[in-house]
């Protein structure tokens, strides 16, 4: 079987020929490599007149097969794929070898980039006469679509998919939705009320038509792939009938049993066994939180169920499962935050007056544990003196390398509410002022003018043990202030350590879960960082805000909006093409020995007793080609990446290689 | 009356156990005798290499050629058989893939005669004499074959026409090769040449042990444990090489309690048997760290080369170990 | 004998997601390397079979790298522990088999690394030169005179015929 083969060595202006000798190139590969009709060099293979040299080859010349020697095929696959598909070749018949990424921009050398581009189209003319004609599979989406985690981001694009009139199904672990952002005072730079704006977004997503809020719910399984998702979400059991309870809040009120808030009031406050996160709850059914609830604990007092006027409190209630079928899925999960107590020398946890950031937002919260007074632990002590220590866990080669993109103007916004509530003076402790976003350098001019000081030092240590006089009963922040090149000692009232966001305590195992995988700090990957940040390298599922790496509200709601526009995309094209790149199980070849099924981390393969072989479902399958490799049968091909392509690839890769100084005797006879 | 086939039985490096294999068709080997003219058969019959240089070009019809080539008269018949016949069949292991004698490809010839003739223990020999492939004496000069630094397979030397795997090959195929030969000498269609006859399928096919999904935490050595006879070998932590044995022998030492050790070679259209195995094992295997996993591996399989390339060696892609001073 | 310094030739299996996007970013960023090595592109680094390596060494390769995303970074999900695995266990035979530890390569490296990734290649071109040629199809060399010997065989036989008595 012998095809024809036409082989484009590109210019790309000076990028590649500046370097390879692009003609000798062209003219080697016609008339060294078996198979090659046609060898042609080119000023830009990637423009009309290149793609249209491609076409009219095809038709007038018959090839059947074609090379483009250019930049990365991660440029420039498809332009020249389509370019066959036009002149009636089958796209998949078409091979790119990087003469540019590869070879002429990373080469010194001139005679040696010869030499790999002469190695790289070898390998790319001797595989591609063993490519085959393949088909995408065209599959339909269904409309409705998942959001999990229901912040602002996951409000934002839960309502804009809703508007357009399409189905959504919103899950949010907590009781209740808002996210951080209910947990705040004041966003920057408007220094809006943060619940003011947040909640009637909250409203509207409780009581659109088109959302099917799922709260105080988690999911547990996804299977499927883009277009048909099948997940399955864990309502867990609240011990209130939804149906029956009309919000009233006299449960919260009868309620015997109080406990520290450890999560919306960051164990500021106190909140009962029966409880609604904050008042402005979304939905406003409570929660009867069993860890402590008296009845739950020794058997007694069910006071919310006797004072229920409706009856809606039900002991016995049990988690249910839903199975939701949707066609695409956002994640928008959000953040925690680092535990301060890992740096021990800022005292965290053992200086009462140490405070986090998010524990200062409630101090600041009129609705918060002390109905927005700023006092020292002790509930009553006015701070006369703050310090705000920035980059607590960020851009610190111990804990997290990376900027945490909101601290910067968050300490502004507190040193503005410092100023704004109380005569308290306060000082930002600083590596650099990041405030690049619309109105951030004018905010960080508003506070200069307001009179908030400054200091250049990252913090060496926060101490309660005086030295000086002065320090007594205060707290020393020890730092080096590199504008005045001098170590300072400074008291202070009260500490407050900006600190860094990180992602979810579980990121990693509910990306995998879904099907997506975590950069190194653990923020969800994204399928280009600059081209394309809300798509993962799994088709079907998005990701938006923080849980993407650290910003603020403005960048988390575009993003929940460009999820949102993607989703909608799908929703409208109707269907979506899947790549034919899958994994096929001969039958006749397989013995049932099982090694390849728990080798797929997507569940594609599936044993089948009666017959004794295993078998792939090609729907699922994404083509990574781990079974291929893995099967001591070799009973599996892998479409587009199958032995014999790799293999003759590297033949040609290797086309230069000494074989035995003096020729190596009979080669093998490879049985049929 | 007209003449019968003639059939051709040669042996090159190997033990014997093929020619007895032969025999262990049994009563079968009458029909053999009755259809076939035997021309050259050295552990039965008295003609001499001689005695086929003389017959003409492809005047045997079936050559059956067991043992691997490792020194110049193996190569020489290989040549000569494979030119005075019609169909060469490698028969058997050594002749398909090398076999044990291709474990010798872990030495080279200085290495072997050295601890043979040398420093084996049992050795006797103060003089420190090795064979040589010339010596004078009164009456001429004496040759010897000269030794190979390489095993080679029958298909490394000459083009071969089938393959029977098996070490030894199972009766029952031996005997379905014949039947297969005789009706193709008179007419019916032979398979394409370069088959090896057997199945397309590995030993667990034909392995009635109950197989679920495999997590390796440790290999172990079949001295270390007493597998049941119900569950996969493999799943009791022995290195059972059936997941990537040419099936055909009925999964005969598996339902002996004994793991495959891969006599019957690699399944249809594998080049190398060793990285199946290799590839399938580790891939299994049930850990993520790198330190354990080395740790899993040096424990459990302290000879890889034995273990995985026991019958292949020579028609594995490296097919012999590192050779110091290149074979020269 | 030419007094040429040995210049291997060492293959590279990169993964699309993260290591030939690495490579790519080399190249974007114009950071030189030695051109020693010739990659081919597979869709993860859990496609590579350990024949594929053993293939490239009998083609006469010096040295082979299997680049992939870091663990716990894999497109698609967890398929470079497999190629960890099989790393192991090839280079535990490969090492009985006489091919040195340093041409054999597992190489992370994420879609942003291509410095670290250029930085990996220069250093692997420079264990492999110092090892010098591995020219695997030498070892498959017959032995010197053995043409003859065979070429002698038949004059053997025809006078082992003449016994005197």
């Amino acid at each position: 079987m012998t095809e024809k083969v036409g082989v484009y060595i590109c210019h790309c202006g000076s990028n590649i020929a500046g370097k390879v000798d692009v003609e000798g190139l062209a003219k080697w590969a016609g008339e060294e490599l078996e198979g090659v009709v046609i060898s042609r060099d080119y000023k830009f293979m990637c423009s009309s007149l290149g793609q249209e040299l491609i076409e009219e080859d095809i038709k007038k010349e018959g090839l059947t097969r074609v090379v483009v020697g250019a930049c990365s095929p991660h440029l420039h696959e498809k332009t020249f794929r389509r370019a066959c598909s036009n002149a009636g070749m089958n796209p998949y018949l078409c091979q790119m070898a990087s003469l540019r990424e590869q070879v002429s921009w990373v080469t010194e050398d001139k005679a040696a980039a010869d030499v790999k581009a002469r190695a790289l189209i070898a390998g790319a003319v001797r595989r591609v006469q063993l490519h085959e004609s393949l088909e995408p599979t065209e599959v339909p989406v269904n409309p409705a679509t998942l959001v999990v985690g229901a912040g602002i981001t996951g409000i934002q694009a839960a309502l804009e998919i809703a508007e357009a009139g399409h189905k959504v199904f919103l899950v949010e672990r907590e009781p209740s939705i808002g996210g951080h952002m209910a947990q705040f005072d004041k966003t920057f730079p408007t220094l809006d009320c943060s619940a003011c704006i947040l909640t009637p977004k909250m409203s509207d997503v409780g009581q659109h038509e088109n959302i099917t809020l799922l709260s105080y719910a988690e999911v547990e399984e996804v299977k499927g792939f883009v277009g048909s998702f099948n997940v399955r979400v864990r309502k867990k059991a609240r011990y209130v009938v939804e149906e029956d309870c009309t919000g009233c809040g006299i449960c919260i009120e009868k309620c015997p049993k109080k406990v520290v808030d450890e999560v919306f009031e960051v164990g500021m406050g106190k909140r009962k066994a029966i409880y609604r996160p904050f008042p402005q709850a979304v939905p406003k059914y409570p929660v009867l939180d069993t860890a402590n609830c008296t009845y739950f604990l020794k058997g007694t007092c069910k006071a919310c169920e006797k004072f229920c006027p409706t009856n809606a409190i039900d002991f016995e209630q049990q988690d249910t499962y839903l199975d939701l079928d949707v066609g695409n899925i956002i994640l928008a999960t959000g953040f925690d935050t680092f535990d301060a107590r890992r740096i021990p020398q800022y005292g965290y946890g053992r200086l009462p007056n140490v405070f986090t950031s998010l524990e200062f937002e409630r101090l600041c919260n009129a609705a918060g544990p002390t109905d927005g007074k700023i006092v020292l632990r002790d509930g009553v002590t006015e701070p006369k003196s703050i310090a705000l220590v920035h980059c607590v866990g960020s851009r610190d080669e111990h804990y997290n390398p990376y900027c945490s993109a909101v601290c910067c103007m968050a300490a502004l916004k507190f040193g503005h509410l410092v100023m704004e509530k109380t005569a308290a003076e306060v000082t930002s402790f600083y590596i650099d002022l990041r405030t690049p976003a619309k109105g951030y350098e004018e905010f960080y001019d508003r506070l200069l003018e307001e009179g908030m000081k400054f200091v250049r030092g990252k913090v060496g240590e926060v101490s309660d043990a005086a030295r000086l006089p002065g320090e007594e009963g205060k707290l020393i922040v020890q730092v080096e202030d590199t504008l005045l090149g001098k170590q300072r000692r400074i008291p202070f009232d009260m500490v407050v350590l900006m600190t860094a966001l990180e992602p979810r305590f579980d990121a990693k195992e509910v990306g995998l879960r879904f099907g997506i995988s975590c950069s190194m700090q653990g923020w969800f990957t994204e399928r280009h960082p600059k081209l394309d940040p809300v798509a993962t390298m799994t088709d079907g599922i998005f990701i938006c805000g923080v849980c993407q790496g650290p910003k603020d509200i403005p960048a988390s709601v575009a993003q929940g909006a460009a999820a949102a526009a993607r989703v909608q995309g799908m929703i409208s094209r109707g269907t979506v093409l899947i790549e034919p790149i899958v994994a096929t199980i001969h039958a006749e070849h397989c013995s049932g020995c099982r090694i390849c099924n728990n080798l797929c981390p997507y569940n594609a393969i599936e044993f089948k007793l009666e017959e004794g072989v295993s078998f792939i479902n090609q729907a699922l399958c994404k083509g990574c080609g781990t079974c291929v490799a893995a099967c001591p049968a070799q009973a599996i091909t892998g479409a587009h990446f199958n032995n014999q392509q790799i293999v003759a690839e590297l033949e040609g890769l290797l086309y230069d290689a000494a074989r035995g100084t003096q020729g190596a005797p009979k080669p093998v006879a490879v049985p049929a | 009356m007209t003449a019968k086939p003639k059939l051709a039985l040669y042996w090159a490096a190997s033990c014997g156990g093929c020619e007895i294999a032969v025999l262990a068709i049994d009563e079968k080997i009458l029909e053999v005798a009755a259809a076939f003219d035997i021309v050259l058969w050295p552990v039965a019959i008295d003609a001499k290499a001689r005695d086929v240089e003389k017959m003409a070009d492809k005047s045997i019809d079936v050559c059956l050629f067991n043992g691997s080539i490792r020194n110049s008269e193996q190569e020489y018949m290989a040549q000569l058989l494979r030119r005075k016949s019609k169909i060469l069949v490698a028969f058997g292991s050594c002749a398909h893939e090398g076999c044990i004698p291709g474990l010798a490809n872990l030495a080279g010839r200085e290495a072997i005669f050295d601890y043979v003739y040398r420093k084996s223990p049992s050795v006797d020999n103060p003089q420190g004499i090795v064979p040589q492939p010339e010596v004078q004496v009164p009456e001429g000069t004496l040759h010897l074959p000269m030794f190979y630094d390489t095993v080679k397979t029958l298909d490394q030397t000459v083009d071969v026409d089938y393959y029977v795997p098996g070490c030894p090959p199972e009766a029952e195929n031996i005997y379905s090769i014949v039947v297969a030969v005789i009706a193709g000498l008179k007419g019916a269609p032979l398979p394409p040449a370069g088959t090896v006859l057997g199945k397309e399928t590995t030993v667990c096919d034909e392995c009635e042990r109950t197989r679920e999904e495999k997590k390796i935490k440790a290999f172990k050595r079949t001295w270390e444990i007493i597998p049941n006879e119900t569950e996969c070998l493999l799943e009791q932590g022995l290195v059972c090489c059936g997941l990537a044995t040419r099936a055909g022998c009925g999964a005969l030492c598996p339902k002996v309690n004994s793991p495959c050790i891969g006599c019957h070679g690699a399944n249809a259209g594998v080049v190398d048997f060793g990285a199946r195995m290799m590839t399938s094992l580790a891939s299994v295997i049930d850990s993520d760290d790198p330190a354990e996993i080395r740790r899993i591996i040096q424990e459990g399989i302290p000879d890889p080369v034995g273990t995985f390339y026991r019958f292949s060696l020579p028609h594995s892609l490296l097919r012999r170990s590192a050779l110091s001073g290149n074979g020269h | 004998m030419s007094d040429e310094r040995f210049e291997p030739k060492i293959v590279a299996f990169l993964c699309n997601w993260c290591s030939y996007r690495a490579a790519d970013l080399a190249g974007t960023a114009r950071m030189k390397y030695q051109p020693n090595i010739r990659t081919i592109r597979v869709m993860c680094s859990g496609r590579v079979d350990p024949t594929f390596i053993l293939k490239a060494f009998s083609l006469g390769a010096d040295g082979v790298m299997i680049a992939g995303c870091h663990p716990g970074e894999c497109h698609y999900l967890v398929q470079n522990y497999k190629a960890m695995r099989r790393y192991e266990m090839l280079r535990h035979t490969l090492l009985a088999m006489g091919v040195e530890d340093h041409r054999l390569r597992l190489q992370w490296a994420s879609a942003a690394e291509g410095n670290a990734l250029a930085a990996a290649i220069n250093q692997m071109i420079d264990q492999v030169r110092a090892l010098g040629p591995l020219d695997w199809p030498r070892f498959w060399h017959e032995n010197a005179g053995h043409q003859e010997a065979i070429a002698r065989l038949p004059h053997e036989h025809a006078e082992a015929l003449e016994v005197s008595a």
